[in-house]
């Protein structure tokens, strides 16, 4: 019996998935408090929230900067609906799976309408229009004080199971992580469903898709829907991580930061969302201990100089992001390796 | 089957004119509200849709004076978008650090302005103690660095890439992100604004219905109308402005003419970013300067270009007008407790626009 190099190439990518699904599983066993609660969950947010980005840019061709802002109104209602005593907002105090709910379901049907009126442009138009979404969301939320005002909603309670994420960090550990295997579970499923063949196709000749009979419009629009479904999951367990929801968590910056933490990972590949955001939680961690950067003149303050300059070499030399790095790394040891390179369709029978 | 299809060709179409109606509606809503129905606050605050001001007829003082805040908020938008849609009209660039840009801009105005006039300014200063070429000369100095920033941005990162317009987008937005944060670093977080000449601050009694409006704002539409109109001269008239106009409709073809193509790439570059650095020191001296500034004025440009169709000079001044009076009015003639709504208004007008002409109003495809 003897395999491909491609077939050992994809043998050594599953490996690489399996193992680092069984550290993440025994996290706490492995790492300290501080890594659990502080980086560890928090790169299974940010990377579910960076998935509904590369899902939209791999699979749709639409880079959306509305993102953050989806998240945002799943965070601010979740923060709205089961909060009481805050200065500013409703202070409904419901039920906090009522406050999931809602926060989806209304992150959804928004993400619907957002849709809706950029299904028709493409490209860097969709860009520009996602990116007016999300300074304008930013906007409502800091002037509406009927929802949030520039202070925010503090104090939202986590559902019963959690207890206070303070005093369990692994519960909430492992809700993300279970969160972020099932998104990234349904979105490889999502992309071999006809729907998805579709919206790849859409992606790749919009002209040509619509000319078949395919409703081009209708479909960016549902896959931004699911996206929008997908950064609402984001936006709750970020209210739930951080207990608290501003306008300043949703502004221009935290919408440009998902924007790098995905292209740091990879535009084109879906495991580039949580590569990506384990790479930017790191440096943002960890930037005040780099030896000599303080020499420079650069302290943890000026994070954003930094993390500018690393989004800014890899968008000039790999487009690809890191996992791009990785795969032509394969693909050299593919070559390395001796084997049957290319199989004709008889072969592979 | 022929009456069936019949039935069913009528309620496509009727089902077609739904948004035109219902836009429709709204504006004829809005005209009326603000001319004749809007009621005002009386002596003991504002009760339920009671407006700030009343309606236009009730109170054509404070209607005229919101009508030229809208007017004049809409050069120093046009004046930024000019400069945005140029170069994405003729390089499809779309420049994400021209926010950026702008406060660059706006910030060596007001630190060359403190300079210039040399006395304690550690709070401020004062109009009184700036003279108008301590105004003039300092912006002008800001819109050339930009131009020049602009240009070494273009010229490095950005030619090389020509065709990657999403790689070009991700480019500009990692130059906006280290701009803003070493601004942050440089001039501090605390909000600041550039003085207005002596000569300029003042009321000017209008003579229609007892208004006395602020000169600054009049001399921002002037400049906004005066650079208007140089672009327009310079794009119709000179052979540079012809070869961009060319440019825009086909590039390929303008080159192999045998037009130095990357020269006029290079002009419309440094002009768009001069025009964002002049934008700085206009918008600066009109709002304030800060961290998160450069973001709103990225959103202003946007929404402007958006509305207006990219690449369109005329686009962006029906845009920038469309968004100054539709953001003004809305904050003052919503219903007193409301007024916070009126951001709201700005995504609708876009969204508006966008559902009929997904290109902008005056956009064409590429």
């Amino acid at each position: 019996m003897s395999f491909t190099s491609h077939e050992i190439g994809r043998a050594f990518q599953v490996a690489i998935g399996l193992g680092v699904l069984v550290l993440a599983a025994l996290g706490p066993l492995l790492f300290s408090t501080y890594w659990i609660s502080f980086i560890l969950t928090q790169v299974f947010l940010l990377g579910v929230a960076a998935a509904s980005l590369i899902f939209l840019s791999a699979y749709g061709g639409m880079v959306s900067l509305a993102q953050v802002a989806l998240y945002g109104i799943a965070g601010f209602v979740l923060g709205n609906v089961v909060t009481t005593g805050n200065s500013k907002g409703l202070n409904l105090g419901w039920n906090p799976w009522l406050g999931v709910l809602l926060g989806i379901v209304i992150t959804t049907v928004v993400a619907f309408l957002f849709g809706a009126l950029a299904s028709r442009s493409a490209g860097i138009y969709f860009l520009m229009i996602t990116l007016t979404y999300a300074v304008i969301a930013n906007l409502f939320f800091g002037q509406v004080t009927t929802f949030s005002g520039f202070g925010g909603i503090s104090g939202v309670r986590t559902p019963g199971f959690l207890g206070q994420v303070d005093f369990h960090p692994n519960r909430l550990y492992y809700v993300s992580l279970i969160v972020a295997v099932l998104v990234y579970a349904a979105i490889r499923y999502l992309v071999r469903t006809p729907f998805g063949i579709t919206l790849q196709g859409v992606r790749d000749d919009p002209v040509r898709m619509s000319s078949l009979g395919y409703n081009v419009a209708l479909h960016r629009m549902l896959a931004f829907g699911f996206a929008g479904f997908i950064a609402s999951l984001a936006g709750v367990l970020y209210v739930w991580w951080n207990g608290h929801i501003d306008p300043a968590s949703i502004d221009l910056s935290a919408t440009i930061d998902l924007l790098v933490v995905a292209v740091i990972g990879g535009l084109y590949r879906l495991e580039g969302a949580w590569l990506g955001a384990f790479v930017f939680v790191l440096i943002n961690n960890y930037i005040r201990s780099v030896p000599g950067l303080g020499h420079i003149g650069i302290s943890e303050d000026r994070f954003h100089t930094v993390i500018g300059v690393i989004f800014l070499v890899i968008v000039l030399l790999s487009p690809g992001g890191l996992i791009g790095i990785l795969e032509k790394g394969r693909e050299v040891i593919e070559r390395l390796v001796p084997g049957r390179q290319k199989l004709t369709a008889d072969e592979r029978g | 089957m022929a009456p069936r299809l019949r039935k069913q060709v009528a309620f496509a179409r009727f089902a077609r004119r739904i948004p035109w109606a219902l836009s429709a509606a709204a504006v004829v809503f809005a005209v009326l509200w603000i001319g004749f129905l809007a009621p005002a606050c009386g002596a003991n605050g504002c009760v339920g849709a009671q407006t700030n001001f009343g309606s236009a007829v009730h109170d054509p003082q404070d209607f005229l004076a919101t009508l030229l805040d809208g007017v004049t908020a809409a050069g120093v938008y046009f004046v930024v978008a000019s400069g945005f849609t140029l170069i994405f009209g003729l390089m499809r660039v779309v420049n994400m650090a021209h926010g950026a840009f702008f406060l660059l801009g706006g910030y060596i105005t007001l630190k060359l302005q403190r300079a210039f006039v040399g006395e304690d300014s550690a709070f401020g200063l004062l109009s009184s103690q700036v003279h108008f070429w301590q105004w003039l000369v300092p912006s002008l100095i800001a819109a050339a660095c930009i131009a020049i920033l602009g240009l070494g941005t273009q010229q490095i990162f950005l030619r090389w890439n020509q065709g990657q317009e999403l790689r070009q987008a991700l480019i500009t937005i990692a130059i906006a992100i280290i701009l803003a944060d070493q601004m942050v670093a440089h001039f501090g977080a605390f909000a600041e604004d550039i003085a207005w000449p002596g000569v300029l601050d003042r009321r000017l009694n209008l003579r229609v219905a007892g208004v006395h409006y602020t000169l600054t704002r009049l001399f921002i539409l002037a400049v906004a109308v005066g650079i208007g109109l140089a672009l327009w001269l310079w794009l119709k008239k000179t052979r540079t402005g012809m070869v961009i106009r060319a440019g825009v409709d086909d590039r390929q073809m303008v080159a192999a003419l045998g037009v130095n193509i990357q020269r006029t790439f290079a002009i419309a570059f440094a002009v768009g970013s001069a025009l964002a650095g002049f934008g700085g020191a206009l918008g600066g001296s009109f709002a304030s300067l800060g961290p998160g500034v450069d973001g709103n004025w990225l959103l202003y440009s946007l929404v402007v270009v958006i509305i207006g169709g990219m690449g369109s000079l005329g686009g962006a001044a029906v845009g920038a007008l469309l968004l100054g009076l539709v953001s003004n009015f809305s904050s003052a003639y919503l219903p007193g407790n409301d007024t916070f709504y009126s951001i709201i208004f700005t995504f609708v007008l876009l969204a508006v626009v966008l559902a009929f002409r997904p290109l902008g109003l005056f956009g064409r495809p590429a």
